[in-house]
């Protein structure tokens, strides 16, 4: 008998391997696993885990079924909270959700949460279990600006409620951040996100692509001549912020978001994509929060040696401590307390190097965190042929700036209320990163859940 | 799908088509571009928009073959489509909202340079509509490589310049405004300048030491178009812009041509490409849409 303090370990592809492909690193559990592992949650009555999940599973009611082995039964449980289990299964930060609550946790290991909800949605997936349709169709039309998780969560829980949902995308693929940002290896493409948006497909909600909101069309437009009696905002995070140091315009300096959008979207790691990407010989990313892991990660596996470089210690990592841990295993480098102070290049404007600076911790600042200080005197060179600035994002103003009424605040972000999601303009809800500024997948399939709770609950008023 | 309702070749390697794209057409304003994908392992490649039907929803791009991707585009026909086209993208030129008492009061040189002349065109026939018949250059290497002369024709006063004297002026575009402002004193407001970087470099120098208030739109290397990715990343000024949502269109006397060339020639030197197939290793399939890649 295993230990009932710890997990049941889960596999996974070997670091050395992993480092140079594309492969999902973890493999998940097997049925087997799963049972035994589901086995170990002890059914809390009271249950916290439940007040963890931004989209509040019925965590120990769908664990109950899966420890019987009846994951069918346990799918359609969490489908009534989550439209992308095999998503969130694998990105949320469980540690500081779930099972950060998890009374297992206090003498021992947290039940796996995240890895059974993987386990259950990959499962449905294979045997063709599909999330049960809606109650009748009632007939009022939903528009939803975004196909992130924001987005694919309100137009799941819309459709779900009987409206005739429609998801506006400006991409040429649906999905948002887990097709363009999440990498690969830590998402699969086709076998994970596609599924899960045929899933939200299969409930009756309309895509169109290719339509940018705030110029292909405006929401004042989806309201007074498309005939959307309500629209929730889910248009994500925006513009990447540069460091604004000497040289960042040089040609090997990229953003995040264009790194990984040339990976991950446009597939430049396959052959039989056209979109290059810099294989660079050694890379440094500035940054140190999961995006940055994300881009770190899919350099190395594009060959070359890779530094992150972050001005803060490896306590103040923003980045989940399993992406640091994986990214470690793997072979990235860590250049901690350290910060860029100018990218050096060559006679042809080409990267050739980074000039960085030591830091020590000072007093806490205004987030609590330690900040930073340079050293004096202790600069430094580093040679690299291509840096990644993963420093975050600011409000892309397109939607913000064509919708008369909408009001955002010093931040550029969209205000909107946090339980239901209602915007400054009536019939509009937003949420999102587009609400809250760069965060997580799930924070923000929480946010399209509340946008969902407003819309039904406006409509339904209005209509009555 | 956007389905291709005309296709037709303008020169040795330009190329126009019309498609149909109802929300583009609605919405799209001179100064404008749209993002194409051919298929789906295709690049998304930005072109300018050079005429537009509403009613129809249609849209006119022009482009002109310079790597494997536009290459591919070129041997579409009528009847095939795209698989992604999206727009409207950036910002219309200013005039569009400007008010158009004021406007007309205006003087507005255009100079526009090879295949620059289709984002040109929109614009002096959106004036010409609105009753206000700009002067337009039109300069090309050689008289093959002049592009909608009738068009422009009809909706401007039109100088055409080719550099080898083929057809026309004898001559750089920076001459004939040295002729035009120089020699027959006119006077303008603004001038407009849409062609290759080094182009409207040059006709900025100029502009410059004539005083005149000078735009240019600038084409640099894009993915996502929609402000996502800040590849089309610029300076102005001393300040950092993204083409695809502060642009295209700039004060000329204000951008850093330098590094804006610097930035895109990799992809158009030989040197740069071979340097760039080794940076980008396997991963370059020569379809960055910019370079000639393995051909």
């Amino acid at each position: 008998m295993a230990d009932v303090l710890k997990k049941v370990p889960v596999r996974e592809q070997d670091p050395k391997v992993r480092a140079t492909n594309f492969e999902e690193v973890c493999y998940g559990y097997n049925k087997e696993e799963a049972m035994e592992e589901a086995s170990r949650c002890i059914n809390c009555k009271n249950a916290k885990c439940i007040t963890g999940c931004p989209v509040s599973i019925d965590i120990p009611a769908f664990i109950a079924q899966a420890k019987e082995g009846k994951f069918d039964e346990a799918y359609q449980i969490i489908s009534k909270s989550s439209a992308l289990p095999a998503v969130c299964g694998r990105v949320c930060p469980q540690e500081s959700q779930c099972e950060g609550k998890c009374i297992r946790g206090i003498k021992g290991e947290p039940v796996s949460i995240g890895k059974l909800e993987r386990f259950v949605a990959d499962w449905a997936k294979e045997n063709g279990v599909k999330p049960q349709l809606a109650t009748e169709k009632n007939g009022h039309k939903v528009a939803v600006i975004g196909s992130g998780p924001a987005g694919l969560t309100c137009a799941g829980d819309l459709a779900k409620l009987g409206y005739d949902v429609t998801i506006f995308e400006a991409l040429h693929k649906p999905g948002g951040v887990l097709v363009y940002g999440i990498p690969e290896f830590r998402l699969p493409k086709d076998k994970v996100v596609a599924e899960e948006v045929k899933n939200v497909l299969s409930l009756g909600v309309k895509i169109e692509t290719n339509v940018i909101i705030g110029k292909s069309t405006t929401v004042d437009e989806l309201l007074t001549e498309e005939g959307f009696e309500a629209v929730f905002i889910g248009s994500g995070a925006g513009l990447p912020m540069f460091m604004g140091i000497p040289g960042e315009n040089a040609n090997g300096v990229f953003s995040a978001n264009e790194y990984l959008t040339r990976n991950n979207l446009m597939k430049a790691f396959r052959d039989d994509y056209k979109t290059p990407i810099m294989r660079g010989k050694k890379v440094a990313v500035v940054g140190g929060g999961n995006v940055a892991m994300d881009a770190a990660r899919t350099a190395l596996r594009l060959g070359a040696e890779v530094h992150i470089i972050y001005r803060r210690s490896e306590a103040e990592l923003p980045a989940r401590v399993e992406e640091v841990h994986h990214a470690k295993e793997e072979g990235v480098q860590f250049d901690l307390l350290t910060n860029p102070t100018e990218i050096l290049v060559d006679e042809n404007d080409w990267v050739k190097g980074i000039r960085c600076i030591r830091m020590e911790l000072g007093e806490p600042d205004a987030s609590g965190r330690r900040r930073p200080v340079e050293i004096p005197g202790s600069e430094f060179e580093m040679e690299v042929d291509t840096v990644i600035m993963s420093l975050g994002t600011s409000p892309n103003p397109l939607i913000s700036s064509t919708t008369y009424g909408l009001d955002v605040n010093k931040r550029k972000c969209i205000i909107a209320d946090e339980e239901f999601g209602k915007t400054s303009k009536e019939g509009v809800y937003a949420g999102g990163d587009a609400v809250t500024g760069a965060a997580t997948v799930i924070l923000a399939m929480g946010a399209g859940r509340a946008g969902a709770r407003g819309i039904h609950e406006y409509l339904s008023s209005k209509n009555k | 799908m956007y389905k291709i309702r005309e296709a037709k070749q303008l020169t040795d390697n330009i190329y126009l088509m019309n498609v149909e794209a109802r929300r583009v057409a609605k919405h799209c304003e001179p100064g404008q571009f749209i993002i194409v994908k051919i298929d789906e392992e295709g690049e998304r490649i930005p072109l300018t928009i050079c005429d537009y039907d509403r009613e129809e929803g249609t849209v006119t791009i022009v482009f002109q073959v310079i790597g494997a991707s536009t290459l591919q585009m070129s041997k579409l026909k009528a009847g095939d489509s795209f698989a992604d086209f999206v727009g409207p993208l950036g910002k219309p030129s200013e005039f569009v909202t400007e008010d158009l008492q004021e406007l007309k009061k205006k003087k507005i040189l255009f100079v526009a340079g090879g295949v620059g002349t289709a984002p040109v065109y929109p614009q002096v026939k959106w004036l010409n509509e609105h009753g206000i018949k700009a002067d337009a250059i039109v300069g090309a290497k050689n008289k093959d490589l002049v592009i909608l002369e009738e068009e422009m024709e009809q909706v401007s006063n039109l100088y055409v310049t080719t550099d080898d004297g083929s057809y026309k002026r004898k001559g750089m575009v920076t001459e004939v405004i040295k002729d035009l402002v120089v020699n027959q004193k006119k006077e303008y407001d603004v001038v407009v300048a849409i062609g290759p970087m080094i182009m409207m470099k040059f006709v900025c120098l100029l502009t410059k030491e004539l005083g005149l208030h000078t735009i240019v739109s600038m084409n640099p290397i894009m993915v996502d178009g929609t402000g996502m990715c800040g590849a089309c990343r610029l300076t102005v000024g001393d300040e950092v812009k993204f083409a695809c949502v502060d642009g295209p269109e700039f004060d000329g006397h204000l951008v850093n041509f330098d590094e804006a060339m610097k930035r895109q020639q990799m992809y158009k030197t030989e040197e740069g490409r071979a340097y760039l197939k080794e940076k980008e290793g396997d991963t370059h399939h020569g379809g960055c849409g910019h370079c000639g890649g393995e051909e």
